[in-house]
């Protein structure tokens, strides 16, 4: 007994160590990080100070927070309604082609984001294959310049995120109890209603799980403006990018950091609150 | 007419999701502009470049250090999540629920000061370190999974004939988990092989990695030998795909 006991609080122990040293101890530098001061030729100075948190106030950082918050609002928002009957339909296809399609949404959720963002500049750019085609049957004449602009941004977005809006409402949807979409059918209720009263409270957990994954990274994922164009300060993550790397302000960069997790806490305990403790494996 | 509109509306998803690869890889294949026809000068030159056989090997040893380390903590970490009751169980739990969805810029930048206090170089060290944490979740998440659908009465069976835990783990756990394992490895591979995040703060010029050159080329524009990168890139992931996803199914 005495060596299995060695062996469940050696194996416990390591990955308490490694969560300690690699995640706990570097985030808590991060909220110590953003209460110190900045002089041009140090990175941060061991002296506190809130002037970090009364920058963040000001009308410049404020409206590249609420720029950054809208822009992930409505990325989130495109995803599931391109998603969400995405997902449902594919539930719907018979089972042989089914694991095939679904193995199709798989393949972009693990090909590499940069590359996938790569892939969208050659469709859009001005001599790309949806201007040739647009001018082609006629509905443009001229180019349109959709590369380095704010949509250019979102359409890439979109493109990234969709695959992780698709599968966590595919895996809850398919857990769906057809026989209460039946019911309902048979008791008289007309398409509309069964979707509002049964299926979207249903599947809740699967748009929760879908939200987590897509509404955060549409914030930080910084090389997409970059890359794309638009104004370069349009996602937090860029502001926070150019403050560690450029502007070299790690103090305020932290500060601009956590309130990022912030928002994540708040996805996390919403998304605790609302989904039955049975039903979050599904992430 | 439903099942029409079902049809088509799936069309355009996948044709969303799929045009702009497959124009990437035809890309790849033609001449530049005055002239057309197929070739494969791109992926002659890109077998010249020496930068990029230097920094696709720096990818490759991180990602297998880096995914093999997140693979053996991950099933561990599954493992004892799920055998044993401890103090803290549930808080481990939820913080690796909670690393999942954790941005990885935040996860980077704070790694990056940590290290800095600590004085380590930027390089393999660092990176590594990054990418183990970046995967341990996933992999937990992946093993647990996994390990919901085994029979537990098979782990009693062991401990009644007089199995310790170690011979338990090796000789009745791993094996069972062996290809949802192989799966999770696959993947940490992939995650850390297209990682731009959190390479980005964690890894200097000294130790340059794929996704940056990659990164570096494209912000310059659109050439074919990018083309010719990102397909070869494109087809390594599918394969790996293919292989955990085919892993999985056996079972």
């Amino acid at each position: 007994m005495h060596k299995d006991n060695v062996f469940k609080y050696l194996t416990i122990n390591s990955v308490y160590l490694w969560l300690i040293l690699f995640s706990i101890c570097p985030l808590t530098l991060v909220v110590i990080c953003s209460f110190l001061q900045h002089t041009p030729d140090q990175l941060f100075v061991w002296k506190f100070t809130l002037a970090n948190y009364k920058t963040l106030l000001t009308p410049i950082y404020l409206k590249v927070f609420w720029r950054s918050l809208q822009l992930a609002f409505w990325v989130t928002v495109l995803c599931l309604i391109i998603g969400y009957p995405f997902a449902y339909f594919l539930t719907q296809l018979p089972s042989k082609i089914k694991g095939l399609m679904a193995l199709f949404v798989i393949i972009p959720f693990w090909t590499s984001s940069l590359l996938r963002s790569y892939a969208i500049i050659t469709i859009i750019q001005a001599h790309g294959l949806l201007n040739t085609f647009l001018i082609k049957i006629g509905v443009i004449d001229q180019p349109l310049q959709l590369l380095y602009t704010n949509t250019a941004v979102i359409i890439g977005l979109v493109y990234n995120l969709l695959p992780f809006v698709v599968l966590p409402l595919f895996s809850n949807m398919e857990k769906l109890d057809r026989r209460l979409i039946d019911a309902a059918r048979d008791l008289g209720a007309n398409g509309p209603t069964t979707f509002l009263r049964i299926i979207l409270p249903l599947t809740k957990s699967g748009i929760y799980s879908a939200i987590m994954l897509t509404f955060l990274p549409a914030m930080t994922l910084f090389y997409i403006p970059d890359l794309l164009g638009g104004a370069k300060s349009l996602l937090l993550g860029n502001v926070i990018q150019t403050q560690f790397l450029s502007a070299e302000n790690w103090p305020l960069g932290s500060a601009l950091s956590l309130t990022l997790t912030v928002v994540m806490s708040l996805l996390l305990w919403f998304y605790f609150r609302s989904t039955p403790r049975s039903e979050r494996e599904a992430l | 007419m439903n099942k029409y509109i079902r049809s088509s509306y799936l069309v355009l998803c996948y044709a969303f999701l799929y045009v702009p690869l497959f124009v990437l890889i035809t890309y790849s294949f033609f001449q530049a502009p005055p002239q057309t026809g197929f070739t494969m000068q791109w992926y002659q030159t890109l077998w010249q470049d020496p930068n990029l056989l230097v920094v696709a090997g720096n990818s490759l040893l991180v990602a297998v250090v880096a995914s093999t380390l997140a693979t053996v903590f991950g099933t561990l970490a599954a493992v004892v999540l799920r055998r044993y009751r401890f103090l803290g169980r549930q808080v481990l739990s939820n913080a690796l629920f909670s690393l999942i969805i954790f941005p990885d810029l935040v996860l980077g930048i704070s790694l990056l000061l940590w290290l800095h206090l600590l004085h380590f170089p930027l390089g393999f060290f660092t990176l590594a370190i990054g990418h183990i944490t970046l995967c341990l979740p996933f992999v937990t998440i992946m093993i647990n999974s996994r390990l919901l659908d085994l029979d537990s009465s098979l782990f009693e069976a062991g401990r009644d004939l007089g199995a310790s835990e170690w011979t338990i783990l090796r000789r009745i756990i791993l094996p069972l988990l062996l290809p949802a394992i192989i799966g999770a490895w696959l993947m940490c591979f992939t995650l850390s092989m297209d990682d731009v995040i959190i390479s980005f703060f964690l890894t200097g010029p000294s130790f340059n990695v794929l996704p940056l050159y990659i990164y570096s080329l494209v912000r310059l524009g659109v050439t074919p030998e990018i083309n010719a990168l990102c397909s070869i890139i494109f087809f390594v992931t599918l394969i790996l795909i293919l292989i955990a996803q085919w892993r999985v199914r056996i079972e």
